[in-house]
């Protein structure tokens, strides 16, 4: 195993309270899998990303622990985290293009970065080049400023140098939503490219289109305000959900080839529960066409075939 | 919202919406010394109750056709007509006519709205600007009935400011908005593309319901599923040429253009990896993303790996209802008489 979470919560300080983003996610990731994270905005996917990284001012780590290659991480210490962030795990944050410090030229900046890590830079130079070329840039961006790149060659510089330690878990927020669709193509195969050639150990990709994910990802994990729903393969998850979030979620979305005057698609109805004071049991409760008395427990997130897990007492 | 799609403007062969070889060119640099063609030729019309999609990438310039139709920004060349007449001559009073049967939304509904103030007060300005001598309940009941026809609940959107709203209620609150006015014809850019997956398609539905009261909509996107999914008719523009055009089930269905076909099998789909996709369109590899040859020249969108469309290349109509663009040689050889169809 790669990863283990075992009910990680994370909480938002806020003056009317604590917000439950993130309330008891437990999960393992395997060496080499790469896991798709799927939700939508406010889900707490994000925020499970972020935490695992760093906890900004406002995120409060309340229970739960973290391994990675059996190793605890102390992601409550921000400090004790520096000596494994960059190194052990690493993230492709989602606005990468404006990760860059825009005073440094990309190689003073990357040696910064791993000289701060007590690393040579001159060591590091020719794998920089090489990995640069295998993303398609040419060395000289080492000597220019961000402001020289455009947004499509900031990302890849970001890609770059977020994975050039060799990381053993990466995480990847967000980091095609704002591309155009062939771009996108491109920067996913990318992702499964540097999982290839062992640049990264394991991924998680964290999206909002699960589309993305059939085509790149080995599981996928689907969140639903700050729980989870569901987990099994990418294959599984589209072809076979069993929860009522995925069931209803996967065929709420367009398809080329279907149309309107074929087969009109309905959405979900309702919004996601307010996360500062979130409903007893089952948070989908609401939304869900299939609830039942039971469901004002909380469903337990269970393995019901080998590999699938699901949140749903119908299920079990 | 009285008398759509049987008005005088509405019908017959002059189209709801016409653009008649329309060019637009932006100037910048420092005294505007350089000239970007950001629309180049485009002739299309979109009749009442008919979507029509325009798809293309960043930078194709679908959005510069929306707000030249909006009055947004003027049009370099060409002509754009609603209902016959020549939009670019209309002044003053014959604009705000206009602007009544004319609107637009758009893609972020978070930054359509004045954080400040509640969010129904983009109704209260339709009010004071085209409506103001009706009275109050009058006024109610048409909103009553605009909600009604985007399916929001009043007590749950009105009186509340914008951040206490999903963006799905927002967009469709900017919908009713239109639906106030006797708007015929909608520019819908990228509406949808920032609303979470299980709402999308509920606005998407809604868009469709309302071609059935004879709207026309122009549905500006990037995603190409949900092009296939609302419109009739698709436009597919690459850097402000229309490069194939025509019914829905027909450009989606025999794609013929390569930069189409790139694009399909792009598009991440559910059911089918992208080799496959790929091996069904017959897209060769040269055709897709050569990565490193690419990157070497800094290609940042796929749509410059193709060759450019020359400057003398014609729209051919391969089939009724659909129309894709050749080089002038490859015309010859597909239909000689085609060429006599040349737009421009």
């Amino acid at each position: 195993m790669s990863l283990q979470i075992e009910n990680l919560k994370v909480y938002y300080r806020t003056l009317a309270g604590d917000v439950q983003a993130l309330d008891g996610v437990t999960f393992d990731i395997a060496d080499g899998e790469i896991m798709g994270l799927a939700g939508e905005s406010g889900c707490g996917k994000s925020t499970l990303g972020n935490s695992l990284i760093s906890l900004t001012g406002r995120m409060r780590y309340v229970e739960g622990t973290v391994t990675l290659d059996s190793t605890e991480l102390p992601i409550w210490d921000f400090g004790d985290m520096n000596h494994h962030r960059f190194k052990d795990l690493s993230i492709i944050p989602q606005y990468a293009m404006s990760a860059l410090n825009p005073t440094r030229k990309i190689g003073r900046m990357t040696g910064e970065l791993l000289e701060s890590r007590g690393m040579k830079h001159k060591e590091f130079i020719p794998e920089l080049k090489r990995r640069f070329e295998l993303v398609g840039l040419s060395e000289d961006v080492l000597g220019m400023y961000p402001i020289e790149l455009s947004g499509g060659m900031k990302q890849r510089v970001v890609m770059v140098v977020s994975t050039l330690l060799d990381p053993s878990l990466l995480i990847a927020d967000e980091i095609t939503s704002a591309l155009d669709v062939s771009t996108q193509k491109a920067v996913a195969e990318m992702l499964v490219e540097f999982r290839e050639r062992g640049f990264v150990k394991s991924m998680i990709v964290i999206t909002h289109d699960i589309s993305i994910l059939y085509q790149v990802a080995d599981t996928i994990l689907v969140m639903y305000a700050g729980k989870l729903a569901e987990k099994a393969s990418a294959e599984t998850i589209i072809n076979s959900p069993r929860h009522p979030y995925t069931r209803l979620l996967i065929s709420s979305l367009p398809e080329v080839g279907v149309t309107y005057s074929g087969k009109r698609l309905t959405g979900i109805a309702g919004t996601p529960p307010a996360l500062l004071h979130p409903p007893e049991g089952c948070r989908f409760r609401d939304r869900c066409p299939f609830a039942y008395e039971k469901c004002l427990e909380e469903p337990p997130f269970v393995e019901v075939d080998p590999g699938h897990f699901t949140a749903c007492w119908k299920e079990i | 919202m009285s008398g759509h799609g049987n008005d005088s403007r509405g019908n017959g062969e002059a189209g709801l919406i016409k653009l008649e070889n329309v060019s637009k060119i932006y100037s910048t640099g420092t005294f505007g010394g350089k000239a970007i063609t950001a629309i180049r030729d485009v002739s299309f019309e979109v009749q009442p109750g008919e979507v029509m999609s325009v798809i293309g990438e960043s930078g194709s310039g679908k959005s510069t056709i929306g707000k030249m139709i909006l009055r947004l920004s003027p049009i370099t060349q060409g002509v754009i007509r609603f209902g016959g007449t020549d939009i670019s001559t209309l002044k003053r009073k014959a604009l705000k006519e206009y602007r009544r049967e004319v609107q637009g939304v758009f893609q972020d509904p978070f930054s359509s709205y004045n954080p400040i103030f509640k969010a129904d007060r983009v109704f209260s300005m339709i009010k004071s600007e085209f409506f103001p001598g009706m009275s109050g309940p009058e006024w109610r009941n048409k909103i009553g009935l605009a909600l009604e026809a985007v399916t929001l609940d009043p007590t749950q959107v009105l009186n509340k400011y914008p951040h206490q709203l999903s963006g799905g209620q927002l967009q469709r609150l900017l919908i009713a908005r239109a639906l106030l006015l006797d708007i015929q014809f909608l520019v819908a850019d990228e509406i949808i593309s920032m609303l979470d997956a299980s709402t999308r398609i509920d606005v998407l539905n809604l868009l469709a319901d309302l071609k059935g009261r004879g709207l026309g909509i122009m549905f500006i996107t990037h995603d190409l599923s949900l092009g296939n999914y609302i419109s009739e008719k698709t436009v597919i523009l690459r850097r402000g040429l229309i490069v194939e055009m025509g019914a829905t089930g027909k450009v989606f269905g025999n794609p013929t253009h390569p930069y189409t076909k790139m694009l399909l099998a792009s598009v991440p789909q559910l059911h089918r990896k992208w080799e496959e996709i790929a091996d069904e369109l017959k897209v060769s590899e040269t055709v897709l993303l050569d990565r490193e040859a690419a990157a070497k020249k800094a290609y940042e969108t796929v749509s410059e790996i193709l060759a450019p469309d020359a400057d003398d290349s014609v729209l051919v109509e391969t089939e009724p209802d659909h129309l894709v663009r050749f080089s002038p040689e490859e015309a010859r050889e597909i239909e000689p008489a085609a060429l006599a169809g040349k737009t421009a």
